[in-house]
């Protein structure tokens, strides 16, 4: 298929631009650096706790996820049609046979296989110094694995949102202040909103049946309720996070949320491309 | 010979909403020929072009390239567009950027590298293109249009910023690929720049298509004068204006105007004129004046 090698060429240009322009080196510095730091300066694992050293770091590791990894795929995608507008490039790309739906998903691909490679050797360098330092059993190994695949799958929620946002503007200074915006509402006042809810309701009817389903609605809060919620631990929760031994939902509906958000984020984004004028 | 034509375009209308960016336009650029399209800024140029890659819908008329319609498979595979503004990623090598294109494109990359050579920047290939002058970028979007040699080459002013020298192999370039049968139609503001180097011009203004023809055509069916400008002796510009008539400059000075044919006749008469006459200097219209008079704006002091 002609068009299969088209989105390739696009995707891999993409991979070798965040690798010119330093992008994957520091955010895998980033993420390995966040990941080590939480694991040593946090909450210093003893043999008190059942808990071995990776699950408790997973754990808290999965609420700092919730905030760089959206962080880092916002900052990757978010000119990627903005950036061609203005560079004068997209209107040379859409003369070419490749087709606008194709355009989406092979830069989408590419910046997913550049952020999964940042995870991938970040938490995978953290998780292998904590447990040569700690030790690590099956359940620290799966609750690791889980955290890192699904911090992929937020991450390509991110991405997916940025290029849509990507594709409303023509600049990409406009671009850049949609993807913070975005950021900040989602992963910050989001949850705020929630809890000031929560408290100003006192326990009603609220709190009981609409709270847990915005909560999980969040791509940001239903990654970390799917991580906690599979951890099984007395490790110390608190917050939002509560919820997640008492969600009244299957566990699997958080994975559910963040495929929905990112099927609907890149039809935003190809629905978005489709009404460029280049 | 319409049949013929790979781009043909028929009573074209394009509406920015209350606003008409081109009207009525009709043009065909068969294989192998070179056309510009010249216009001020603003003029529809750009407009016509970005129809022609299907971004834009025509709100009337026909457009059809190679037979199909803008954007179809068929069209994008027969075209090739360079932009006026394009600033390729930095990182990214020549090499790379033409392999880039090469795969959008279908073509191996193998056969597109050659490219490099021909427009003259083989020697960069490995560079990255943040390091190029805008010469060198600007051969680079050229060798970029000329993968896979396509049957139509668009290209938006393609030689705005380029040095004289640039300039002319630029257009050496494209006189290869219109005798290889690749038709080319390129957008310019300057008459004077394109001459002896394509084959038809056509003028837009406002939209409009206000002459369509060689530049040899379009002179003689300009019919511009030709302005003689006439110095007076010390103190008799009064007399002199008195008996030719035309327009007083510089307080010393008479301008008269003619047609080409009366240019003899006119010179005579003002030998007549003796010691009152100072100095002649006669002025043939140029480029820029027959392209000022098909767009609209009237030169400067002409008369009539």
């Amino acid at each position: 298929m002609i068009g299969l090698d088209r989105m390739t060429a696009v995707a891999a240009t993409e991979f070798r631009l965040a690798f010119r322009n330093r992008w994957v080196l520091l955010s895998t510095l980033a993420f390995t650096l966040f990941a080590l730091a939480l694991a040593f300066l946090g909450s210093g694992p003893s043999g008190a706790l059942k808990a071995d050293a990776l699950t408790l770091t997973a754990a808290s590791l999965s609420t700092l996820t919730v905030y760089l990894v959206p962080l880092m795929a916002l900052l990757v995608s978010y000119d990627s049609i903005a950036g061609e507008i203005e560079r004068g490039t997209l209107a040379l790309v859409l003369a070419t046979p490749l087709k606008r739906g194709e355009l989406v998903l092979a830069k989408f691909c590419g910046h997913l296989a550049v952020l999964a490679l940042a995870i991938a050797i970040g938490y995978g360098i953290a998780g292998a110094v904590i447990a040569g330092a700690h030790g690590a059993d099956d359940a620290g190994l799966l609750a690791w694995a889980r955290l890192l695949s699904t911090a992929v799958l937020l991450g390509a929620v991110f991405i997916a949102l940025g290029m849509a946002l990507s594709g409303l503007p023509r600049q990409t200074g406009t671009a850049a202040a949609l993807a913070i915006g975005a950021w900040l509402v989602l992963v910050v006042l989001y949850d705020l909103a929630l809890l000031g809810a929560v408290i100003v309701d006192q326990g009603g009817a609220f709190t009981k049946t609409v709270f847990p389903a915005l909560v999980l609605a969040n791509p940001g809060d239903a990654f970390r309720l799917y991580n906690l919620a599979l951890i099984e631990s007395n490790a110390p929760i608190a917050g939002l996070d509560g919820l997640a031994h008492t969600l009244p939902f299957p566990v699997s509906s958080a994975l559910l949320v963040l495929v929905l958000w990112l099927a609907a984020s890149l039809a935003v984004a190809w629905a978005l491309t489709r009404r460029i004028r280049p | 010979m319409t049949d013929a034509a790979i781009l043909s375009v028929e009573n074209l209308t394009i509406r920015f909403g209350a606003v008409t960016a081109v009207d009525g336009v009709s043009l065909s650029v068969a294989p192998g020929e070179r056309v510009a399209l010249l216009g001020h800024n603003g003029a529809g140029k750009s407009t016509l072009f970005k129809t022609v890659l299907g971004f834009l819908k025509p709100a009337g008329g026909h457009l059809t390239i190679a037979g199909a319609t803008p954007g179809s498979d068929v069209a994008r595979r027969a075209v090739s567009y360079l932009p006026e503004q394009v600033v390729f990623p930095k990182a990214l090598t020549g090499a790379e950027v033409l392999t880039h294109f090469a795969r959008l494109k279908g073509v191996a990359p193998k056969a597109a590298l050659p490219l490099l050579e021909t427009v003259g920047i083989a020697d960069a290939a490995k560079r990255a293109v943040g390091t190029y002058s805008k010469g060198m970028r600007q051969r680079l979007g050229l060798a970029q249009a000329l993968i896979g040699t396509p049957r139509l080459l668009l290209l938006d002013e393609p030689t705005s910023g380029l040095d004289p020298v640039s300039r002319r192999e630029f257009y050496a370039v494209l006189e290869a690929s219109a005798r290889a049968g690749t038709a080319v139609l390129l957008s310019s503001h300057s008459l004077s720049e394109i001459e002896n180097r394509i084959d038809r011009i056509a003028i837009l203004a406002k939209g409009r298509l206000r002459a369509e023809g060689s530049l040899a055509d379009l002179s003689r069916r300009a019919g511009l004068p030709i302005r003689i400008r006439v110095e007076a002796a010390e103190g008799r510009v009064e007399a002199l204006h008195a008996r030719l008539g035309g327009e007083r400059v510089n307080g010393r000075s008479v301008v008269v105007t003619c047609r080409a044919d009366e240019k003899v006749g006119a010179l005579a008469r003002l030998a007549e004129l003796g010691p009152d006459v100072a100095d002649i200097d006669i002025a043939l219209p140029d480029l820029d004046d027959v392209y000022r008079h098909y767009s609209g704006v009237t030169a400067q002091g002409a008369i009539q």
